[in-house]
């Protein structure tokens, strides 16, 4: 029993895409929450075979685009029109339409730190400690092989069953990661 | 599907109609790593020092150009009245230009999934970002005092004064600050999964280190390129916008002005392309003897040139468009001033720059209606350079030959810039070049996951990428 706490989960190997693709669907079939795929760049239609809806990324760069907008309308009237009010030609101190190219090059500014932000914060990154990292094999998963994860904290794990679907999805190795 | 199910056959379109793959030879997954990561790894090869050293000497020379501008003033320059904008904003207009198709290639070609950006995106981004900080040299010791350029920026100084927010200049240092911030981001995050790569190939403790500090601790999980590629595309929608919204304040700080060649509303359209149209020329010049020489020739395959060439074609038709119709309206708009100034652009003192621009960028892009001419990469590299030379001449034809004739006849004066003008400007193609060799040297040029995704081994429907019965 002691080495099942800390035990991380199951690694299996897979040679191609089309592999990992079948086996990650049986595995979301299977009915597993806590497991995940690992390849080495984004395969098509992954997503889908692991039963992902979309992602939420798109709220932070909205939100962060809107504060840019927001803010840049407000510094602009700040400076210009109530903190130092700067006269020219009789025009309005403060005009909408003269702001607008400052205010829309601070929506794409926050906009994009949103995005970035926003990955990073969903994706819980930077994390420079992985217990996948644990495993020599696993280097390769920026290089050729594909890998699905089942975690041992998944409530429908189990040790015999669990390496027994990996093996039956077409995975050639195998093998306990540990914390 | 059940076995005995009928099997369709689909027929394979014709030869000539099949599209040459992307990553040629059926190059596996682990080929493309090997080959793109081993640039950056192992000792420096002498090419690399070939190339460096200069580059870092020119920089040097640059440097020593910008202290004794800084030191002595900004009358070193050539710059007079009523020539007060010259070499300089020709150069920073001209290096912001060449930014843009960095981010085209990264961001328009990726909304419109032109799967052939991959192997040449990164190199674009890395230029583009390189590209903008030589731009930003220019206006910022344009200003003469550079210890108050903090003053373009909205921070509270000494004086209580805030920056004059209607001004297109203002607009100028938020597009182009903003460009840069954008740019360097997506350059990060588009590079976070190949410097896991780096990561995980690196042999010494500081190379692990180095990149495993950089890379977040990428794992590659599905989880995280599912967020990952929807910020990459967010990321992508937010840089189209931006770079047209970049050239066009640029194009403003002309256009916003009285000045008669300057005060035309086809100057953004015209601007956007013409940056395009230059940052492609350099793309090729870049990336034309990177492929060669590192043996990238299965991921930046003709196809990618030809493409490459295709753009330059399109992008220069529509600059040679924006000459005429300018010329048309300065007639047909019946201002004698306007009609004098571009008169005066193709016929006065400065009609050599005016015709060098006009042969380097309406005639020379021409060449690419020919399958023979884009296929000829010798051909290619020197059209590239012609066409960025062409766009530089672009630039000075608008601005000098503009202010050169100015209101008043006893104003008017012949240009000629002064050495530290020169050395000046060459000086920032050594800054350009030694950054760009140092990227090249420790960072992966080419982006490694995603010429993995159009590789055939990659394709999880393609037979190489093990579907059944794939195509």
């Amino acid at each position: 029993m002691s080495d099942s706490t800390n035990r991380f989960g199951l690694l299996a190997e897979f040679d191609t895409p089309a592999e990992t693709m079948v086996a990650a669907a049986k595995v979301r079939d299977a009915g597993f929450k806590r497991w995940d795929v690992y390849t080495p760049y984004p395969v098509h239609g992954m997503d889908a075979a692991m039963g992902l809806g979309n992602s939420r990324v798109g709220w932070f760069t909205f939100c962060l685009g809107c504060t840019g907008f927001t803010l840049g309308m407000l510094m602009i009237w700040y400076m210009n029109a109530y903190n130092y009010p700067i006269t020219v030609g009789g025009k309005p101190n403060f005009s909408p339409m003269s702001s607008f190219p400052v205010c829309y090059e601070m929506t794409i500014l926050f906009g994009a730190f949103g995005s970035l932000g926003g990955m990073l914060f969903l994706n819980r990154l930077p994390r420079w400690y992985h217990p996948l990292f644990n495993s020599d094999r696993f280097k390769l998963v920026t290089h050729d092989k594909f890998y699905i994860c089942i975690e041992s904290s998944d409530p429908k794990y189990n040790d015999a069953e669990t390496r027994g679907l990996l093996q039956a999805a077409g995975s050639r190795h195998i093998e306990e990661v540990r914390e | 599907m059940s076995s005995d199910a009928p099997s369709i056959e689909i027929p394979l379109p014709p030869k000539e109609l099949q599209r040459e793959p992307l990553v040629l030879h059926h190059r596996p997954l682990g080929w493309i790593s090997n080959q793109i990561a081993c640039i950056a790894e192992g000792p420096a090869p002498k090419w690399w020092w070939i190339a460096f050293i200069p580059s870092f000497l020119i920089m040097c020379v640059g440097a020593a150009m910008i202290s004794y501008q800084v030191s002595t003033g900004v009358g070193v320059w050539g710059l007079m009245v009523p020539v007060a904008w010259a070499w300089d904003i020709t150069n920073f207009v001209w290096w912001i230009g060449i930014g843009h198709a960095g981010t085209l290639i990264s961001a328009i070609l990726c909304l419109l999934r032109q799967r052939w950006r991959t192997s040449i995106n990164r190199a674009a981004e890395a230029m583009t970002i390189f590209a903008v900080m030589c731009a930003g040299i220019f206006p910022m010791f344009h200003v003469g005092r550079v210890w108050f350029a903090y003053w373009l920026f909205p921070i509270p100084n000494a004086n209580g004064v805030w920056p004059q927010f209607r001004s297109p200049l203002l607009w100028d240092v938020f597009a182009v600050s903003t460009y840069f911030t954008v740019s360097l981001l997506f350059w990060y995050m588009g590079m976070i999964p190949d410097l896991a790569t780096m990561r995980d190939r690196a042999k010494s403790k500081l190379r692990q280190i180095g990149y495993g500090i950089a890379a977040l601790g990428w794992t590659g999980s599905n989880r995280h390129w599912w967020n990952y590629e929807k910020a990459y595309l967010l990321l992508a929608g937010l840089a189209t916008p931006l770079v047209l919204s970049v050239h066009s304040i640029v194009s403003f700080d002309f256009a916003v002005s009285q000045v008669p060649g300057w005060h035309t509303t086809i100057f953004p359209p015209y601007f956007v392309a013409g940056a395009i149209f230059s940052g492609f020329g350099m793309v090729l010049t870049l990336v034309l003897p990177l492929r060669a020489i590192c043996n990238l020739q299965d991921v930046i395959t003709v196809r990618h040139v030809e493409l490459m060439c295709k753009v330059l074609l399109a992008t220069g038709s529509i600059v040679g468009y924006a000459y005429g119709m300018e010329f048309f309206i300065a007639w047909y708009g019946g201002n004698p001033y306007e009609l004098y100034a571009f008169q005066n652009r193709a016929f006065g003192p400065y009609w050599w720059a005016y015709w060098s621009m006009i042969t380097c960028n309406v005639v020379s892009p021409h060449f690419f209606w020919f399958k023979r001419f884009r296929t000829n990469l010798w051909f290619v590299f020197a059209i590239s350079i012609v066409v960025n030379i062409g766009m530089w001449f672009e630039r000075f034809v608008i601005i000098v030959t503009s202010l050169h004739r100015d209101y008043l006849p006893s104003n008017w004066a012949y240009y000629i810039p002064s050495w530290v003008d020169i050395w000046t400007y060459i000086g920032t193609m050594g800054l350009f070049m030694t950054f760009f060799l140092l990227f090249v040297r420790f960072l992966p040029f080419c982006n490694i996951a995603e010429v993995k995704v159009v590789s055939e081994y990659g394709d999880p429907h393609h037979s190489l990428g093990g579907a059944k019965g794939g195509h």
